[in-house]
């Protein structure tokens, strides 16, 4: 009778675990900002999986943990011990089995999304002396359902290629075939695009949140990087790999764009003359060091020496937004 | 047969040695008994962790707006560098090497540990790579601003020019700080493995021994290598060398070898003994044996094995290959597997008992709840594309403020608290370390759960600024922040009062089994007047074993009356 309740019991609160983890799972896409890339797509995918199977195992384990908490607790006067059960080699083989199974799995599928990703371009395969591993990984990126148009897009479309050089602190995308340079970074919607990302100083990190894409960007090294964006719209490009005093002030505007407009971009940008580009760096260092102390910024306790920020570079094109700022 | 009487003599109590200042003075000299040391350990860290807080407080002030606008961008650099710094190599290892000091030697039923001199040695350079740490505030330039990790090419740059520079210091505190936790590793192996009283095989030691044996092992493999890269990025900085220097051939990306081949597995240095806790808090205050205690001990030493191959998951985005992306990701997501089945141990051990919620029982709990939670984003890190997104965002502030304030500082507490009587002879106050868990734990989900949601939306780590859309989380974890400044009030107040006049209570208020229940509360100087046989494994609740053949069985001294009242109410 006990165990039929017992076993009762446990069935419900499983479904009801199993549901709130399903829940956990489609809530999780909220979390995150648009997603702009089509590697973002089968990270948030991939995440969602995680968080469902990890709120099951939570819900799984803190259930009973509270249970016994509530259900266990010695009554006022007992001073007596509880039974002494020490051990149960079946129950002992069983959770380690089943988390091995768990993460091997994950392993597996996490290994999955990184292949479609191929986020590494062909320096990669420089790198690994073994072309053959990586090239069927590279040469079929996507998932085939809801990615089907991209992927003909790509397959038809040429790469574009842009260099970005990251220096303490800025951002600076330059564009060979046109040979223009920009402080916003330009990016035609459905296209693969081909980083080659460069360091000037220190080790900087080359993160769009809302592409799901990061890399460090290491002095003395050229990575090549690769993604697709497949959403319109004006997005943050983040340094994500500490470097120093205006590190927080390292961020540039991304901005993918239909594949005309972006043209029409690149052909009024190499119409524009280059002008020293605003730069956050810059000029939060001039007004510090302002000793007339006309232009004295708000902040309450000042502090230690820092490496002068590089020059505003000089640029065909550079964004409104932070000229006002 | 001795026997034992509750209270000892007053004249033998807690007496270091013979001759030894006999009162709190004891607590300032060079004494070589391991559990006056353990104390200034503990004592110390505690003061290191109270400066820690104030900078994590000032640097909450900051995040609390967007803009950078209480502190200088220099200074907030500087202050992410020291807090980490500081709770990582001023609290965190000093107060475990501390209660390890304390507790292992009584545990195993030893006089002292293996090397008392070394001991104190390793304890005093503690005091001395804070004073470095202090004294980098000092110097013209202030502290280090390359965060606790140091990364070059950050690390070598120097804006004054000045070879005495926080860096520099910061370098030296950490080399010093490595070879005192060298010493203290040494010690703690050769004692475990020497000093075991007879009949204690290695299934009857407590599995807090276990854990101390796995955290100092990977302290010998590890720390070489920390220590080795420090040294070497000193010599760049200061005569030039170019091993990490990009602008003269060096590779920076060798330093992140160095240094997360010891400091991955740091995070098991910290976390295993907090770990051996909860296995020995759990049992005593559910009155039941540790459930799986084999599984358990044994599955100690196989995170110290398997932490040591994980260190790339830290450097999934730098220029790692895919190959060595994947297999690191395998091997981390590996280390899930013994943590798993200490959690499954106890929630077994839990259920079915007779708990009750004193104060050190709340903290496991509330530590082991925590840990479930920080162990499954854990694994979401281990996972390449997910770390691509999340790594050096607040995704991975929250998960590791998770594993540091709310599973280690918990156990810490924990700790603290359950063997307080057995430091004192004296018993906290029960109401006040019921206020300070619920602001503790209150507090630590109210500062960290709010920076996942803000990694995730891609809010990067160590920026003293930052865009508005992440404005409402930063708020939140502000006014958590504060909160758990706020918590370590009590549990101060309750220290210090409760160690002046707090309630005598014998030498086995919990009557909990375990070697360090028989002796005296605090106990004597050569901590057993004579040496334990023990007859039985360590967690013998329910079954009126004898633990050891010739000391009487402590399960049979009663609760004090108060508490009696207190801890069923
Ligand atoms: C009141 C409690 C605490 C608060 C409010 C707090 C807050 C913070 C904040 C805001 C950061 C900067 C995160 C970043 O931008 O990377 C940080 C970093 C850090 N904290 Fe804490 N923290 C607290 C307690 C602790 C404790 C107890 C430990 C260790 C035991 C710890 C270890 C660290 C470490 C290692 C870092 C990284 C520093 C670095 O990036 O160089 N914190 N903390
Ligand atoms: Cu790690
Ligand atoms: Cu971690």
């Amino acid at each position: 009778m006990m165990k039929l309740r017992a076993i009762l019991i446990m069935t419900v609160y499983a479904i009801l675990v199993a549901m709130t983890s399903l829940w956990m799972a489609k809530q999780s896409y909220s979390w995150f900002p648009p997603e702009a890339a089509a590697e973002a797509k089968l990270l948030d995918d991939l995440f969602s999986l995680f968080t469902g199977l990890g709120t099951f195992i939570y819900l799984g384990v803190i259930g009973p943990f509270l249970y016994s908490l509530v259900f266990h607790r010695a009554s006022k006067y007992d001073m007596s011990d509880g039974p002494p059960i020490e051990g149960n080699t079946w129950l002992e083989i069983v959770w380690t089995a089943v988390p091995l199974v768990l993460v091997l799995t994950l392993s597996f599928v996490s290994y999955r999304t990184y292949e479609k990703m191929a986020v590494r371009g062909p320096m990669e395969l420089v790198h690994l002396h073994m072309p053959q591993i990586i090239q069927p990984a590279y040469a079929e990126p996507f998932d085939s359902k809801p990615q089907q148009e991209i992927q003909n897009a790509v397959e038809t479309a040429p790469i574009e290629q842009i260099d970005v050089t990251a220096k303490q602190w800025a951002w600076i995308f330059h564009y060979p075939k046109q040979d223009i340079t920009s402080t916003e970074l330009h990016l035609p919607v459905d296209r693969r695009v081909r980083f080659t990302l460069r360091s000037q100083d220190v080790l900087h990190g080359f993160y769009i949140p809302a592409f799901r894409l990061k890399q460090d960007v290491v002095p003395n090294h050229e990575i090549d990087f690769e993604l697709t964006p497949v959403k319109t719209g004006t997005y943050r490009l983040r340094d994500s790999m500490f470097s120093g005093t205006y590190f927080a002030a390292n961020q540039a505007d991304v901005v993918v764009q239909p594949f005309n407009e972006y043209q029409q971009w690149l052909a009024d940008a190499a119409a524009g003359s280059p002008t020293p580009a605003f730069n956050r760096a810059a000029f939060e260092y001039s007004q510090a060091n302002d000793r007339s102390g006309t232009t004295k910024d708000k902040v309450a306790v000042r502090g230690w020496d820092t490496i002068p920020p590089a020059p505003p570079p000089v640029v065909n094109y550079a964004p409104k937004r932070e000229q006002e700022s | 047969m001795t026997n034992i009487s509750l209270e000892a003599p007053e004249a033998v109590r807690g007496q270091p040695y013979p001759g030894a200042p006999d009162n709190w003075k004891r607590f300032f000299t060079f004494s070589t008994d391991h559990k006056v040391i353990g104390i200034q350990y503990i004592v110390t860290s505690f003061f290191f962790f109270l400066i820690g807080g104030t900078l994590s407080m000032i640097m909450r002030g900051e995040l609390i707006t967007p803009d950078a606008d209480l502190v200088d961008r220099t200074v907030y650099n500087a202050l992410f560098t020291m807090h980490g710094s500081i709770m990582l190599f001023m609290w965190t290892f000093p107060v475990l090497v501390g209660l390890g000091n304390y507790l292992v030697p009584l545990m195993i039923g030893a006089r002292d540990m293996a090397f008392p001199r070394l001991n104190a040695v390793s304890f005093w350079m503690v005091p001395v790579v804070g004073i470095l740490m202090l004294a980098s505030f000092l110097v013209p330039g202030g502290p280090s601003q390359s965060g606790w990790w140091a990364y070059p090419p950050v690390s070598l740059q120097n804006p004054t020019g000045n070879l005495l520079n926080g860096q520099v210091l910061w370098i030296l505190a950490v080399a010093i700080s490595g070879v005192s936790s060298i010493m203290g590793g040494v010690n703690f192996v050769t004692t475990i493995f020497k000093m075991r009283a007879p009949g204690m095989t290695w299934f009857r030691t407590p599995a807090f021994v276990w854990s101390v044996l796995g955290a100092q092992l990977i302290q010998l493999y590890g720390l070489p290598a920390l220590t080795g890269g420090a040294v070497m990025l000193l010599l760049d900085i200061t005569i030039g060398t170019s091993f990490f220097a990009p602008e003269r051939g060096g590779n920076p990306i060798l330093y992140q070898h160095f240094f997360w081949f010891y400091s991955h597995p740091a995070v098991y240095v910290m976390v295993l003994p907090a770990f051996g806790i909860f296995s020995e808090v759990l049992p005593v205050h559910a009155r039941k044996p540790l459930f799986g205690y084999r599984v358990i001990a044994a599955s100690s030493i196989l995170i110290t094995v398997v932490s040591g191959a994980v260190w790339v998951h830290h450097m999934f985005a730098s220029a790692t290959p895919g190959w060595m992306r994947i297999l690191f990701m395998v091997t981390s997501m590996l280390v899930a597997i013994p943590s798993g089945i200490k959690v499954f141990g106890w929630v077994a051990t839990i259920w079915g008992g007779k708990i009750r919620f004193t104060t050190p029982m709340l903290f496991a709990l509330g530590g082991i709840s925590n840990w479930l939670f920080a162990g499954i984003t854990g694994i979401f890190l281990a996972s390449v594309p997910i770390d691509i997104h999340v790594n050096n965002t607040y995704f991975v502030v929250g998960h590791f403020h998770y594993v540091l304030y709310g599973a280690i500082v918990m156990g810490i507490y924990a700790a603290i608290y359950h063997w307080f009587p057995k430091m004192t002879g004296r018993m906290y106050y029960e109401g006040l370390g019921k206020l300070h868990f619920a602001l503790t734990y209150l507090g630590t989900a109210l500062t960290f759960l709010p920076m996942h949601p803000a990694g995730l939306m891609g809010m990067p780590r160590r920026v003293a600024s930052y865009d508005l859309e992440f404005a409402y989380w930063n708020v939140l974890a502000s006014i958590g922040g504060f909160l758990l400044g706020l918590s370590t009030l009590p549990f101060i107040l309750n220290m210090v009062s409760a160690w002046i006049r707090g309630e005598k209570v014998g030498n086995n208020p919990w009557r909990a089994y375990g070697l360090e229940w028989l002796t005296s509360s605090p106990p004597t100087v050569e901590n057993f007047e004579e040496t334990p046989v023990v007859v039985s494994g360590p967690y013998g609740y329910g079954r009126n074993q004898p633990l050891v053949g010739n000391i009487p069985n402590p399960g049979l001294t009663q609760f004090p009356e108060s508490l009696t009242q207190q801890q069923t109410s």
